[in-house]
Formats: C-alpha cells, structure tokens, sequence
C-alpha cells in the first residue's frame, strides 16, 4: 500500500513538473537548469538516512553520498544565486 | 517523531515546488532560488531527527561537501558555467547511485519492487554521473569537443544496455544471492555513461546538459522509491521534468530529435552540403567597421560560444553603450542553444550588465531584420548559417537561424575560416553584403571602442 500511495505522488509529481516548467523566459534557462539542479541534491535526505548502516564499506559509501550530495546542493544554489544576482532590468541603472 | 519528520518532508514539498514556479519569471527568479534552498534547509534538518545516525562522519560529509561546494560556487568564472553544472549535475547522480547501493547493503533481502528501485537508482545516477564529466571534459576542453566515433560502437552500446538489463531482471528476481549482479550493473552504467556522451560534438551539449540534469532528478526520484520517502519522490521528479522539458526546447531550437542527437555523431562526418558556396570573403579592417557602424541607426549583436571562450561580452557592453550613445538602437539577438548550455548567452551579457530588455529572441527579430544597419555576429556560426534555410542537403536544414544574412551589413568576427562546431560550411561568408573582422573577437571589440573614444576625443 505504501508503495502504491508513492506511486501516486510520483504520478502527480511529473505533471505538476511539466506544468511548472511549461512556459519559462530563454533568458531563465540556465538558473533554471541549475536551481533544479541543486535541487536533485535532495538524495542527501537519502544519504543521511544511509549512515544507519552498520560497516565500515557501507559507512564509507554513505559518508562520500553525503559530501557529494552536499557538493551538489551548496554549489548548486550558491552558482544560481550567483547568477540571478547579476540579472537586472535597465531602469534600475 | 515520525509524524513531525514527514509533515517537514511536506513542507519541504511545498517549497521546491513555489521555488521554482518563482524562478520561471525574472523578477522573482532570485527569492524563487531562496525558497527552494530553505525547503532544502529544512529536509535536511529533518532528516537528522532520525535516530540512529552516525553523526560524526555526516558532520565530515556536510563539511568537506559544502567546502567544496561553496569554494566551487564562488571561484568559477561565468564562462565557465555550463561545465561547473555539469560537475555539480555529475556529483547528484553519484549520490543517488550510492544510495541505492548503500541501502542494498543494509537490507539484502529487498521485495521486488525496492530491488527496481535500486536497479533504476544506480542505473540512472551512475549513468548521470559518468556522462556529466564527460560534459565536464569536453566543456572544459580537457577532453576534445569533437564527436568522438569508433567502429560498431551502437552495437557495443546496445550490448552494455542490454548487459546491463539483464543483469537487473536476474537481480530483481532473486536479490539475496546476487549481489555481484549488482555491482556488475553499477560497473556497466558507469561505463554506458561515458559512451552514450563522448560522441556528441560540443554544440549540442547544451541538450545533454539538460537531459543529464533530468537524469540527476531522475535517479533521486528512484532512490526516494528505495527508501520510501515522499520528498525525494517529488523533487526528483520535479528536475527530471523540467530537465525534459528543456531538453525538448533545446531539440526543438535545432528542429531535432533527442534520439537524432544522442545516436547521430552529428558533425563526426562531413556531410558537406550540395550546394556551391560562391563568391568571395570580403575581410574588413576594424577601422573601416567603425566607419559603419558610426553611420548606423539600428546595431544587433548575435553572440555565440566564440564570445564565452573570447570572454568578450564586457567589451561587447561598452561598444553597445558607446553606439547607444550615439543614438543607435541596440539589440542582442539570442539563440536558445547559442553557447554550450541553455540560456548560457544570458547569463554572459547579464554579467556585463545588458538589462534583458534588449534581449530578444530569433522569431522576434527575424521579420524586422531588413531594417537593422549592421548584424554583429561574434563568434556564432551555426545559428547564423543561412543553410538551415536554402540548402536542403545541409545537415543544419530546417534549424530555425537568425537571420542575420537580411540585415543592410553583417560583420562576421571571426578567428579563422574554420566551419564551426557542426563542421558545416557557411555560405553566410561568402554573401556580398557580408564583412569578415578577422581575429580574436575581444581584440577586434575592443579596437572598436578605441575607435569611437577616438572619434568623441578628436
């Protein structure tokens, strides 16, 4: 049953997805990639959860989940803010 | 404990989706980037309510991950980019492919839908990981950009596809005894990876950027299958739609299919075109071209990836400021693939501080095109070349262009003849209304501005 209601979620998720993502301004292409792309770092929920393992292989592999996944999240916000920072329109100048 | 941990999980939700409806409109991108980034905050938090955690080594994983990270963020230059998403895409995929390992080592007796789970989790993420550095590689011209081909390499890739599924369905089946099926099947993903990018040329990395971002969201996705947690499920399948939905925008800005551009080698061949390429280059000195441009009412720039490696677009800002001036009219025509990402022109002329109203797009400018003095292309060639519209034999026909060959004058900057990326020739050269400013094209800019501050001096 639990899988079934992830199933739904899941099914609901992709045309929420493709409904928010129909219409986004060229200019916005890029911070789009890559604010959705900080935002697949949320595997580190998953990674935290993986240092439960008992073991030092799985320990290792947990712990190298959770720096990449953070290299993904951290980085990948603070390169989007980076660049939105720098979008202005003229009448601001 | 739960209870509070999933409501968190909700909230989370909530926030990546109003994060990223926000960062599909310019005046609320930034805030937009903000929410989603405290919705992260707060799945974080949450998730160390779990019990049992192994606290010391998650504080080095946070730290040495986040220094990285940060450090990444604010080193790289803007040019750089695309293959610093890349890399940032590569280390998500990486993530969530261990995940999906480390959870078959916790629990080796999976149910057959968890073991798909695992299957899709380290199948997609190692897949997304190999093939973002490889778009690292050839971003960053450590690797060559060229398509790389060698003899029955389909049928290989078909091979290590087919290998690799099997190799799932028997692990599907009976996960307790097979855990070096799985491992068998991590080794082929990563190796797929790395074969499905290395022959796609540099111009169309900026849909394998995309597709690579969805495959990232993708492969959480799966991994939330894998240890059941509903706000992975949602995130990731939020990047891995809107990754195909700018994947599609990309193929569509190049009237292709996405199978057309992971299985063709585009550009590998010379599939030259028919069609003679007649008349002469007609080279000019950049003091002739201030002559024109000084005469000119109406200036559009078309910018390409030849102005990200030239690093042009502040010279590119002061010769617009200068000829705005001197009471032109100054637009900047963007092609969406223009660059080696999407929206990579953008962000360029955005650091130079081009408000975005004077932005616009090929279908806008096209119908006025007659009526513009002088067409800048610096550094484009595919997205210019009148091939996609004459020449039917032309690889590019069919490629929505702008139409830069219509304006009164054209001024080419250029380092060389070379065909650009695609390998294709372009007759865009040869037309008589066409002028060639041979050299780097920051140079060839800047001596324009010299030429003006001259002119205002004298």
């Amino acid at each position: 049953m639990t899988m079934l209601l992830l199933l739904f979620i899941f099914v609901m998720a992709i045309f929420l997805g493709l409904e928010l993502i129909g219409k986004v301004p060229s200019q916005l292409h890029t911070p789009l990639m890559s604010g959705s792309n900080a935002i697949s770092g949320i595997s580190i929920v998953g990674a935290l959860a993986a240092t439960q393992i008992h073991g030092t292989f799985g320990t290792v592999l947990a712990v190298c989940a959770v720096a990449f996944a953070t290299i993904n999240v951290v980085g990948g916000y603070l390169v989007t803010d980076r660049m939105l920072a720098m979008f202005k329109t003229g009448k601001k100048d | 404990m739960t209870t509070v941990i999933n409501l968190a999980y909700i909230v989370a939700s909530i926030l990546f989706i109003y994060g990223l409806k926000m960062l599909g409109r310019v005046e609320t991108a930034r805030r937009g980037n903000m929410v989603s980034a405290i919705g992260m905050l707060l799945a974080i938090v949450a998730t160390l309510l779990l019990g049992g955690l192994d606290y010391v080594w998650i504080i080095v994983g946070l730290v040495v991950g986040g220094a990285i990270g940060w450090w990444a963020a604010a080193a790289i230059k803007m040019t750089q980019m695309p293959e610093m998403v890349a890399l940032f895409n590569g280390s998500g995929g990486l993530a969530s492919m261990l995940v999906g390992w480390v959870e078959y080592l916790r629990n080796p007796h999976p149910g057959v839908v968890t073991s798909i789970a695992i299957f899709f989790a380290v199948l997609v993420g190692a897949v997304a990981f190999t093939g973002s550095v490889i778009a690292w590689g050839k971003l960053s011209e450590v690797m060559p950009g060229k398509p790389l081909l060698f003899r029955g390499q389909q049928p290989v890739n078909a091979l290590i596809v087919g290998g690799a599924v099997v190799l799932g369905i028997i692990f599907i089946i009976t996960p307790p005894t097979t855990y070096p099926l799985l491992l068998a099947v991590i080794g082929l993903s990563l190796i797929l990876g790395v074969l499905a990018v290395i022959p796609i040329g540099g111009a169309d990395m900026p849909i394998v950027i995309s597709l690579m971002n969805s495959y990232s969201g993708i492969a959480g996705m799966a991994a939330g299958f894998v240890i059941q947690n509903n706000v992975l499920i949602v995130a990731g399948t939020l990047v891995g739609a809107s990754g195909l939905i700018l994947t599609q925008v990309m193929c569509k800005a190049m009237n292709r299919s996405l199978a057309n551009v992971l299985f063709s080698g585009f550009g590998a061949v010379s599939t030259a075109g028919s069609m003679k390429v007649e008349g002469e280059v007609k080279p000019i000195t950049a003091e002739d071209a201030y002559y024109i441009l000084e005469a000119a009412s109406s200036v559009i720039f078309v910018p390409g990836y030849g102005m990200a490696v030239a690093q042009a677009q502040h010279a590119v800002k002061e010769l617009a400021d200068l000829l705005e001036h001197n009471g032109a009219e100054v637009r900047y025509a963007i092609h969406p693939v223009a660059g080696r990402m999407p929206g990579h022109m953008n962000v360029l002329l955005a650091e130079a501080n081009v408000p975005y109203e004077q932005l616009v797009e090929p279908e806008d400018v096209n119908p006025t095109m007659e009526m513009v003095d002088v067409a800048v292309v610096i550094g484009a060639n595919d997205v210019v070349n009148p091939a996609a519209r004459e020449d039917e034999s032309s690889p590019l026909y069919g490629m929505p262009i702008i139409n830069v060959d219509h304006a009164r004058t054209t001024f080419v900057l250029k380092r060389s003849m070379n065909p650009g990326f695609s390998g294709v020739d372009n007759p865009l050269f040869f037309k008589p209304n066409t002028r060639m400013l041979f050299g780097d094209a920051k140079t060839s800019i800047s001596t324009l501005v010299s030429e003006f501050k001259e002119a205002v001096a004298a």
